[in-house]
């Protein structure tokens, strides 16, 4: 084992900046790419948190949570594109603001 | 131990009649529905007999386990025979006397539309009501019991289409609700207190106990509450308003259902808790009161009503008042004689007004009869002996029977002379009021109209080619024999005792010896007299009783035949006093102030336009409208922008998070 190594509270930092970049991005973009991007920084924030606290706690719990997330992810990657790519040949854009009919 | 006779096949014999004929009588022809109803109602009336032929050499009681029905606890009530000298006398009756008016009514309901359902109905009838004598345990008689008022509703509003006939026959169920409530409370007392309502341990549990002389305690209470649904199903004050309107039904219903069976399940019910009745004087000074009260009552009512059915119908309350008065003073045996001949004779005097008023056309007012005796005089000749039997004329059947009972009254130390007394003068209204119907409706001249050859009005029998009244069929005239037979000779069973010494052994074995022997040997319930002594009493009271019913059959002739002017002068002498009878004493106006019109108001005011509409309906449409307004505020969260749900969300989360955090979850 090295001696000295990365603390914990560092990885958890990292994670949430890369969490509350994705939820910024989330809120604040228009493109609905980009807000999907966002989403999946928000998901690799918490995958970081994970498999630090897996390392810390040397549980593989963790690490196998991180697969899970990563599979719904890659999932969920295809499910939304075809969707972004079904609403831009109905809508011509890629706008959120102008994809709100689903409404009272 | 005892053969195993089957009597569970006894009711269930009717209500197979009762079942084919209802769910395929109406494709049948009229014949085959006969033949049905005939059938079911006759072989159970043979194996009555059957039974009747080997009871000698049975043991008894008779019991019989037919199946499971209820286990809960230790609690548990099973279908279960019961058969003793007094379900005998019962079952005899109700099948003997209900076959021969299910021949009658082939004659009588022909041409009625509804035959199929009538004696699909009058099959149903008998079921209950033997469901009711062979049970072993309280609450299977209770099922015969509300199913014989269910038959006995379904018959009354046979005619439905007529408004009267359908209100009557809901207020005899509604009435007899009042009396089942009461049954229903003493049933639940005998649970709570002797774990069971088996007859046999019931009645073990209670024989040890000593009479409630001093006061009134559980035998009392629950003795009273009985009374309370006799009072319901047997017609007895206050509850006996139903049964003159019961007179809406088809006649040989009111003669099967309401004169000869079902209306004295109620003096069979107390008798069979004799038990508990000895051991609360109270209970029983209720019932001869009660008894006492509504012969008397009954009796001065029927004097002025001018519908034949209805002078009748009061006839039988006040003869079930006298079966209640034996009832009373504790000579049941003499009740259920009375109950025996009074089901002949009234059967008989109920078929026999249903031939007159079948011969007139249907016209029930005795007034706009008359003459009748030579136009029918086989009705005439049969009416005549159930009158002179129902006036107490001796040998007649009701001679011995209603003597017996006042006899008892007289001698019991229940009972005392004034009740007698009153008992007498009851008998003497009764042969008055039996020979003013005799007189009014055979003698004179016919006063009618020619009858309507087109049917008898909203009854729907038979039309007629026409003209003068006509004798009715042979298989109608067929009963009335056969029951006039058993008036003139019903009562003859019951001499020298015959009768009492049938019944001892359900009325004094084993649990009378119980007291006997505790009391140190002084049975309560006989007189104190010596034989010698009380025979001779016994013949000078019989003598009264004849003296009175020759004076009401001179009394009735004096008015209703020789001066027919007087009875009218006679009424506007006493005139308010007349008035009030032919009004029935205003009873159901009293019963409609005091008891309906508060219901029926409180209902309409209180329950419907306060309770239901402010409340209720309040309540259920505040909650729609309140729930609809908050939507309509909240809706506008959703605008379809993505951005904002993600905004929501991510609130959402945070004041989550922050909860967490701030009751420190998961520290």
């Amino acid at each position: 084992m090295v001696a000295s190594y990365v603390p914990l509270s560092y990885y958890l930092l990292l994670s949430g900046f890369l969490f509350a970049c994705g939820v910024v991005g989330f809120l604040i973009k228009r493109n609905i790419i980009t807000i999907f991007m966002s989403i999946e920084l928000m998901l690799n924030g918490v995958n970081l948190s994970f498999v630090a606290f897996a390392a810390h706690w040397h549980a593989l719990a963790g690490q196998v949570f991180v697969f899970f997330v990563m599979v719904v992810a890659a999932a969920e990657a295809a499910v939304g594109l075809a969707i972004i790519i079904a609403v831009y040949r109905t809508r011509e854009t890629l706008n959120v603001d102008q994809v709100n009919l689903l409404k009272l | 131990m005892n053969p195993n006779l089957n009597l569970w096949l006894i009711p269930v014999l009717p209500l197979a009649g009762a079942a084919i004929n209802g769910f395929l009588g109406k494709k049948s022809s009229r014949e085959g529905v006969t033949g049905v109803a005939l059938l079911f109602s006759g072989a159970a009336f043979a194996m009555a007999l059957w039974v009747a032929a080997r009871f000698s050499s049975l043991l008894l009681p008779y019991h019989e386990f037919v199946a499971h029905w209820i286990r809960s606890g230790d609690f548990s009530a099973d279908f279960a025979v019961y058969l003793d000298q007094l379900s005998l006398v019962m079952l005899l009756v109700v099948t003997g006397v209900g076959f021969l008016i299910h021949i009658y009514s082939v004659g009588y309901m022909w041409d009625d539309p509804s035959y199929y359902r009538f004696f699909s109905y009058l099959n149903l009838f008998m079921f209950f009501m033997l469901t009711l004598v062979l049970a072993n345990n309280y609450l299977l008689m209770f099922i015969g019991w509300e199913g014989v008022g269910l038959a006995s509703y379904l018959l009354i509003g046979f005619w439905f289409t007529k408004d009267s006939a359908a209100s009557a026959g809901k207020k005899a169920f509604i009435v007899n609700r009042i009396g089942d409530f009461g049954f229903l409370i003493a049933l639940f007392l005998l649970i709570k207190h002797f774990g069971s309502l088996n007859f046999d341990q019931v009645f073990q549990g209670i024989s040890p106990m000593s009479p409630e002389t001093a006061g009134a305690g559980l035998l009392t209470a629950i003795g009273i509450l009985l009374m309370v649904g006799a009072c319901g199903k047997s017609a007895q004050i206050p509850l006996y308003v139903w049964l003159p309107d019961a007179m809406e039904g088809p006649t040989p219903v009111s003669a099967l259902i309401h004169a000869a069976t079902m209306v004295t399940a109620g003096v069979y019910m107390v008798s069979r808790s004799h038990v508990i009745f000895e051991r609360a004087p109270t209970a029983l000074m209720v019932v001869l009161i009660i008894g006492t009260l509504t012969a008397f009552f009954a009796a001065t009512i029927g004097i002025a009503q001018t519908d034949i059915k209805k002078v009748l119908a009061y006839s039988t309350i006040s003869q079930l008042g006298y079966m209640f008065m034996a009832c009373g003073v504790g000579a049941f045996s003499a009740g259920i004689f009375h109950l025996m001949t009074h089901a002949f004779f009234k059967g008989l005097l109920f078929l026999g007004a249903g031939s007159v008023i079948h011969a007139v056309g249907g016209e029930q007012d005795m007034r706009k009869m008359g003459g009748l005796r030579s136009y029918i005089p086989f009705t005439f000749l049969t009416m005549s002996i159930a009158t002179f039997t129902i006036a107490g004329f001796p040998p007649l059947a009701a001679f011995f029977s209603k003597d017996e009972i006042l006899w008892k009254v007289f001698s019991s130390e229940h009972g005392s002379w004034v009740f007698w007394l009153i008992g007498v003068v009851t008998a003497f209204i009764t042969s008055f009021y039996m020979f003013r119907l005799w007189f009014m409706t055979f003698f004179g001249d016919y006063r009618g109209a020619h009858v309507d050859p087109h049917g008898h009005g909203s009854h729907g029998h038979e039309s007629h080619e026409g003209g003068e009244p006509h004798e009715s069929p042979m298989v109608m005239l067929v009963p009335l024999a056969i029951l006039a037979v058993l008036s003139i000779v019903g009562g003859l069973v019951g001499i020298g005792n015959r009768f009492d010494n049938f019944l001892a052994p359900v009325f004094e074995l084993p649990f009378r010896t119980v007291i006997v022997a505790a009391q140190g040997g002084n049975t309560p319930l006989q007189p104190a007299q010596s034989v010698a002594e009380s025979g001779h009493m016994e013949l000078y009271l019989t003598m009264v009783s004849v003296a009175v019913a020759f004076l009401g059959f001179y009394l009735a002739y004096l008015l209703y035949h020789k001066r027919q002017d007087l009875p009218q002068k006679i009424a506007d002498a006493v005139g308010g006093f007349y008035e009030a009878v032919v009004h029935k004493y205003y009873i159901d106006e009293l019963y409609a102030v005091v008891f309906v019109k508060p219901l029926v108001e409180g209902s309409t005011r209180i329950l419907w336009q306060d309770v239901d509409r402010k409340i209720i309906d309040a309540a259920v449409n505040d909650a729609g409208d309140g729930a609809r307004q908050v939507s309509d505020e909240v809706r506008h969260m959703q605008s379809g922008n993505i951005r904002s749900y993600a905004g929501w969300i991510a609130a959402g989360s945070a004041a989550v998070i922050a909860f967490m955090i701030w009751m420190g979850v998961g520290r």
